[in-house]
C-alpha cells in the first residue's frame, strides 16, 4: 500500500480524487448555506449532469453536449501544461484561444473556406499571439505572465472587432455557420449518430484524444521534449549544456498558443456555440484549462480525464433547482469545485510529507 | 579540571529506509573547545549534526544541553537553546542584502512593527569588525562571492549569540588566507567559552584548530582523540580505514603544442563597473596541468564564463586547437573538444530533479546514439550508456540509471558529472573547483583522472581556491589577482608562502603573454 502510494502516478490519482471530494463537499456546504431543503438534491444533479434526464435517448444527446465542449478544455490544459513543463505560465493561453476563435469564424463567415483552413488559420493566428509572448519573455525578459494578461484582452477587443462585421444584424452573435458556410463545419465522421444524432460531435473528438497522446510523448520521448523539461528544471544547467534557451521559450509559446487556438476552432466550428461581438470578458476556457491542468497532474493523459470532469461539473450546474436557488448558483458550485482542482499539487505535498514522516517512525521500530 | 560538556549526544542511532544513518554514537561537546567531527561523504556526519540541530529525530539516545536532557524537535528549539549551524549549502535568500539575511527571523521592531535598521547595522558591523568577517551589508547576496555569503551565515550565528555553532564544512570555499582567519576567529570564539563543533575532512585544518576530534565510518563511531596527541595519518586511517596517499603520484609533464590560446581575454562584471577580468593571456599545452590560483573573486568565474561561452568576451580572442571560438556558440565549444567540469554542481552542473541517466547524457543527448532521425531519444542506448559509464566511473546511487540526481551524495554527483565530461573524450578539460566539499576518497580519484587526461596528451586548466590542490595537482600555476595575471609560478619551485603573496597582491611580475 505504501510503496504503491509512493508512485508519482498514483499519488497525483489520489490527489486530484481528495480535490474533487472537497470540492463537491464545500460546494454542498454553500448550499446548505443557501437554502438546506433542495441542497441534497442539487449538488447530486450537479454530479449527475445529462443522467439527471430519463430518456437515454436524451441523456446520450446531452452527453454529446458536454463532450463538444470537452474537446477545447481538453486543448487549453494541453497548452498549459505544456509551457508550464518548461517553467513557463501562460496565462495567455486564453487569449490566444479567443484569437483561435476569431480567425476560424471569420475565415469561415467572410470568406468561406472550408472546415480545414479555417482550421489551419486558427492555429497560425493563435501561436503568433504566443510568439509575441515568446519573443518579450526571450529577448526583453517581460514576464510571460503580465505580456499574457495584456493580449487576452487585446485579442479579445480585436475579436470583437473583428467579426462585428460578420455578426447578425438584429443580435450581438455571430452569424449561424451551418446557415452561412456549411463547409466550414467539422465533419462528423459518423460520431453523431452514436450520441443520437447531435451534430455537435465531430472529429475534433478523437483529434483531441491524439493530441493529447501527441504531446505527452513530445515531452517525454523526444529530444525536444528533454531540453523543454531540463530548461524547465534548471535552466542554468541547461544553459550549460548549449541549449538554445530564447528558441525554446519561443517554440513552446508557439505550440502552447497552436494548441489553444486548436482547441477553439474545434468548439466554434461545431456549430455549438457562436461569438457574442459584445462580450466584455475573456472566455473562461483558458482560465479553466489551469485548473483542468493541474487536477489533471500536469500529465497530457491526466488532462483528458481531468478536463471531461470539469467540463461535466459545469454542464451539471445548469441543473440545479432554480424554485430553491437562484440561475447564478450554478456558476458558483462549479467554480468552488474548479478551485479546489488547482490544490492538486497541494495535496501531493502534504501526502508526500506524511509518507515520509510515517517511514521515518517505521524506520525506528525495525 | 576539565570543562564540564556544553552539549552531549549520547548512543544516537539514526536509521533511514534501508541504512543506518548513525549507529549508536556518542559525542561529547566540552564548553570552549572546538571539536571535529571527521569522516567520508557518507559517514553520517551531517546526519548527526542534522539531529542536534532538529532536522532529524533520533530514533534511540538522548542529546543534553548543559547536563540536562532536552527535545530538539526543529531548528527553533536547536536556535532556542543557542545552537546555531552554518550549512555546507548555504541558506540565504538571494535577492535579499546581507543585513537583511542576518536579521531575518530576529529583525529589531520598533512598537509600532517598523524595523530598525539601524541598530542591527551597528551590531552587525561591530560583529564583523570584531571577528574580522569582512562584508558589505548592503550587498545582495546574488552579487557577493561564494566566501562572502558564508561569512554572511557566519555573522547570521553570531548576531543571535548563540552558544553552539556548528560548522559544516566551513573551509570547503575558502582561500588559504580566508581560512586562516577563519581559524582566528574559530580560537576566539572558543576563548570567548563558545564551543565549536567543526565538520570537515580536511586533515591539516582540524590539526591545527581543533581541540578533540571524533570519527565517524559508514556511520559507526570510531574514536575520539586529542589532537595533540595523534598525528595526520593516524587520523586518515582512522577515518577511511586505510592509509591515504595525500601527494599525487604524477610523472613529469611532457608539454606538446598548444591547444588553447588565450590572447587579451577581457571580460565586463556583472557586480560592478570594472572590467572583471583585464587583459589576460595564457596558453594550455597538451600534456600540462595549468592551474589558475587566486582567492575567490578575482575574476576566475568570469575567465572561465568567458572561456566556456556563458558570459561574451569584451575584446580578445579565445583560439582552441588552432580554430578561432571567441564567438562560437557554448553547444558549438563544447562539441570542438572543451568539456567543463563547472564549480557549482547544483546550478550548472546538473539538473538535479533528472535522472542519472538523463544527467548523464545532458552534454550528448542530441547526438545521433541517444536521438534518432526523428527526434525520438534512443532509450536503450541511453541506458546502457549509463550504465556503463556508472560502472567505469564507479558512481554510487540508490538505483543506478535511474536514481533521481538529487538523491545522489555530492561525491558521487560530483563523479556522474566528471564520468560525463571525461567521457565525451575532450581535447580540453576545464575543472572549476572539481573537489569542493569532498571527502579524500574521492578528492584523491579526482586528482588520479586529472592526471590522466594530461597523460593522455590532453591539456587541462584547472581552477582551484584550494592551496594543496594548487601547489599538488598542476604543471604550471597562473595566479590571479583583481583580474590579471600577476605571476607564473612552478609548483615545484615555490612555496606555500610565496603563492599566498601572489594571491594577495602583494607581489607581482610583468605579465608574459
Amino acid at each position: 500500500m505504501k510503496r504503491l502510494l509512493k508512485r508519482p502516478g498514483v499519488q497525483t490519482f489520489v490527489a486530484s480524487i481528495i480535490c474533487i471530494l472537497l470540492g463537491l463537499l464545500i460546494g454542498y456546504i454553500v448550499l446548505l448555506f443557501i437554502n438546506p431543503q433542495g441542497a441534497w438534491q442539487s449538488i447530486m444533479d450537479v454530479i449527475r449532469n445529462f443522467f439527471t434526464w430519463s430518456r437515454p435517448q436524451q441523456q446520450l444527446k446531452q452527453f454529446g453536449n458536454t463532450l463538444a465542449k470537452t474537446i477545447p478544455l481538453i486543448m487549453c490544459s494541453l497548452s498549459i501544461l505544456f509551457s508550464y513543463k518548461v517553467g513557463l505560465f501562460n496565462i495567455g493561453t486564453a487569449g490566444q484561444y479567443v484569437a483561435g476563435a476569431c480567425a476560424s469564424l471569420y475565415a469561415a463567415l467572410a470568406w468561406g473556406w472550408g472546415w480545414l483552413p479555417c482550421m489551419l488559420f486558427a492555429i497560425v493566428a493563435a501561436s503568433l499571439l504566443g510568439a509575441i509572448v515568446g519573443f518579450l519573455k526571450a529577448y526583453c525578459n517581460v514576464n510571460e505572465v503580465i505580456s499574457g494578461i495584456m493580449l487576452n484582452w487585446i485579442s479579445l477587443y480585436t475579436a470583437n472587432t473583428i467579426l462585428s462585421n460578420v455578426k447578425e444584424t438584429a443580435s450581438p452573435y455571430t452569424l449561424y455557420l451551418n446557415k452561412e458556410n456549411p463547409a466550414a463545419l467539422l465533419p462528423n465522421v459518423g460520431l453523431d449518430t452514436l450520441f443520437n444524432k447531435n451534430t455537435y460531435v465531430t472529429i475534433a473528438v478523437p483529434l483531441a484524444l491524439i493530441i493529447a497522446v501527441l504531446v505527452s510523448i513530445v515531452l517525454n520521448k523526444t529530444r525536444f521534449g528533454y531540453e523543454l523539461r531540463a530548461t524547465g528544471l534548471n535552466k542554468n544547467a541547461s544553459r550549460y549544456a548549449g541549449m538554445a534557451e530564447n528558441r525554446n521559450i519561443i517554440l513552446t509559446l508557439v505550440i502552447s498558443g497552436a494548441l489553444a487556438g486548436l482547441g477553439a476552432s474545434m468548439l466554434y466550428q461545431t456549430g455549438y456555440m457562436r461569438w457574442e461581438c459584445t462580450q466584455s470578458s475573456v472566455p473562461a476556457m483558458g482560465f479553466n484549462g489551469i485548473a483542468a491542468a493541474f487536477l489533471g497532474g500536469l500529465s497530457p493523459i491526466g488532462a483528458i480525464f481531468s478536463s471531461f470532469f470539469i467540463q461535466h461539473i459545469t454542464d451539471g450546474g445548469q441543473y440545479v433547482n432554480t424554485n430553491f436557488y437562484s440561475s447564478q448558483i450554478s456558476d458558483v458550485i462549479s467554480s468552488v469545485i474548479i478551485y479546489l482542482c488547482g490544490f492538486v499539487l497541494f495535496i501531493k505535498l502534504t501526502m508526500n510529507r506524511m509518507l515520509s514522516r510515517s517511514e521515518e517512525k517505521k524506520g525506528g521500530k525495525k | 579540571m576539565e570543562s564540564p560538556y556544553a552539549s552531549e549526544m549520547l548512543n544516537i542511532t539514526k536509521r533511514f529506509p534501508g541504512i543506518i544513518a548513525n549507529d549508536n554514537i556518542t559525542l561529547q561537546l566540552r564548553k570552549g573547545e572546538i571539536h571535529a567531527l571527521l569522516g567520508e561523504n557518507g559517514a553520517g556526519k551531517s546526519t548527526l549534526m542534522s539531529v542536534l540541530f532538529g532536522l532529524y529525530q533520533a530514533e534511540e539516545g538522548i542529546i543534553k544541553k548543559d547536563g540536562v536532557e532536552v527535545k530538539i524537535k526543529d531548528p527553533n528549539d536547536a536556535n532556542a537553546l543557542g545552537i546555531g549551524m552554518v550549512h555546507q549549502h548555504f541558506k540565504l535568500v538571494e535577492c535579499f542584502t546581507v543585513l537583511d539575511n542576518i536579521i531575518m527571523g530576529v529583525e529589531p521592531v520598533g512598537p509600532l512593527g517598523f524595523l530598525r535598521k539601524k541598530e542591527a547595522r551597528e551590531k552587525v558591523l561591530a560583529l564583523s569588525k570584531k571577528y574580522g568577517l569582512e562584508v558589505d551589508p548592503d550587498a545582495k547576496i546574488e552579487d557577493i562571492t561564494v566566501g562572502m555569503q558564508q561569512r554572511t551565515e557566519i555573522l547570521k550565528m553570531l548576531y543571535r549569540d548563540n552558544e553552539i555553532l556548528i560548522f559544516d564544512e566551513p573551509t570547503a570555499v575558502l582561500t588559504p588566507q580566508e581560512i586562516v582567519e577563519l581559524m582566528q576567529i574559530m580560537r576566539n570564539l572558543a576563548a570567548e567559552g563558545k564551543s565549536i563543533l567543526f565538520i570537515s575532512h580536511k586533515l591539516a585544518e582540524i590539526m591545527a584548530v581543533a581541540d578533540r576530534c571524533t570519527v565517524l565510518r559508514k556511520g559507526k563511531y570510531i574514536g575520539t582523540v586529542n589532537t595533540k596527541d595523534t598525528t595526520m595519518e593516524e587520523l586518515s586511517a582512522m577515518m577511511v580505514g586505510r592509509n591515504v596517499n595525500f601527494h599525487v603520484a604524477k610523472k613529469p609533464a611532457q608539454p606538446g603544442e598548444a591547444i588553447l590560446e588565450v590572447q587579451h581575454m577581457t571580460v565586463a562584471s556583472k557586480t560592478h563597473s570594472n572590467n572583471a577580468v583585464k587583459d589576460v593571456s595564457f596558453t594550455v599545452r597538451r600534456g600540462e596541468i595549468v592551474c589558475i590560483a587566486g582567492i575567490d573573486g578575482n575574476g576566475q568565474s568570469e575567465l572561465v564564463y568567458g572561456l566556456t561561452g556563458l558570459e561574451p568576451l569584451t575584446s580578445g580572442k579565445i583560439i582552441l586547437e588552432g580554430k578561432d571560438i571567441t564567438k562560437a556558440s557554448i553547444r558549438k565549444r563544447s562539441t570542438s573538444g572543451m568539456s567543463h567540469i563547472p564549480e557549482d554542481r547544483h546550478k550548472h552542473g546538473l539538473v538535479l530533479d533528472y535522472s542519472l541517466e538523463y544527467n548523464i547524457i545532458l552534454q550528448t543527448y542530441f547526438e545521433s546514439r541517444f536521438t534518432d532521425r526523428m527526434g525520438f531519444l534512443r532509450r536503450k542506448s541511453i541506458r546502457s550508456y549509463s550504465d556503463k559509464l556508472i560502472d567505469q566511473y564507479d558512481v554510487r546511487s540508490g538505483q543506478g540509471s535511474i536514481t533521481s540526481a538529487r538523491a545522489m551524495s555530492g561525491g558521487n554527483q560530483q563523479k556522474a558529472i566528471i564520468a560525463r565530461e571525461l567521457d565525451k573524450q575532450p581535447e580540453l578539460l576545464v575543472a572549476v573547483q572539481p573537489t569542493r566539499g569532498l571527502d579524500v576518497g574521492a578528492i584523491e580519484y579526482i586528482h588520479k583522472q586529472l592526471v590522466a587526461q594530461r597523460d593522455a596528451g590532453k591539456g587541462v586548466l584547472l581552477i582551484s581556491l584550494e592551496l594543496d590542490e594548487v601547489m599538488d595537482v598542476p604543471d604550471r600555476i597562473l595566479v590571479m589577482y583583481e583580474g590579471e595575471i600577476v605571476g607564473e609560478l612552478d609548483p615545484k619551485k615555490t612555496t606555500q608562502e610565496e603563492l599566498g603573496l601572489y594571491m594577495a597582491g602583494a607581489k607581482r611580475d610583468e605579465v608574459r603573454a
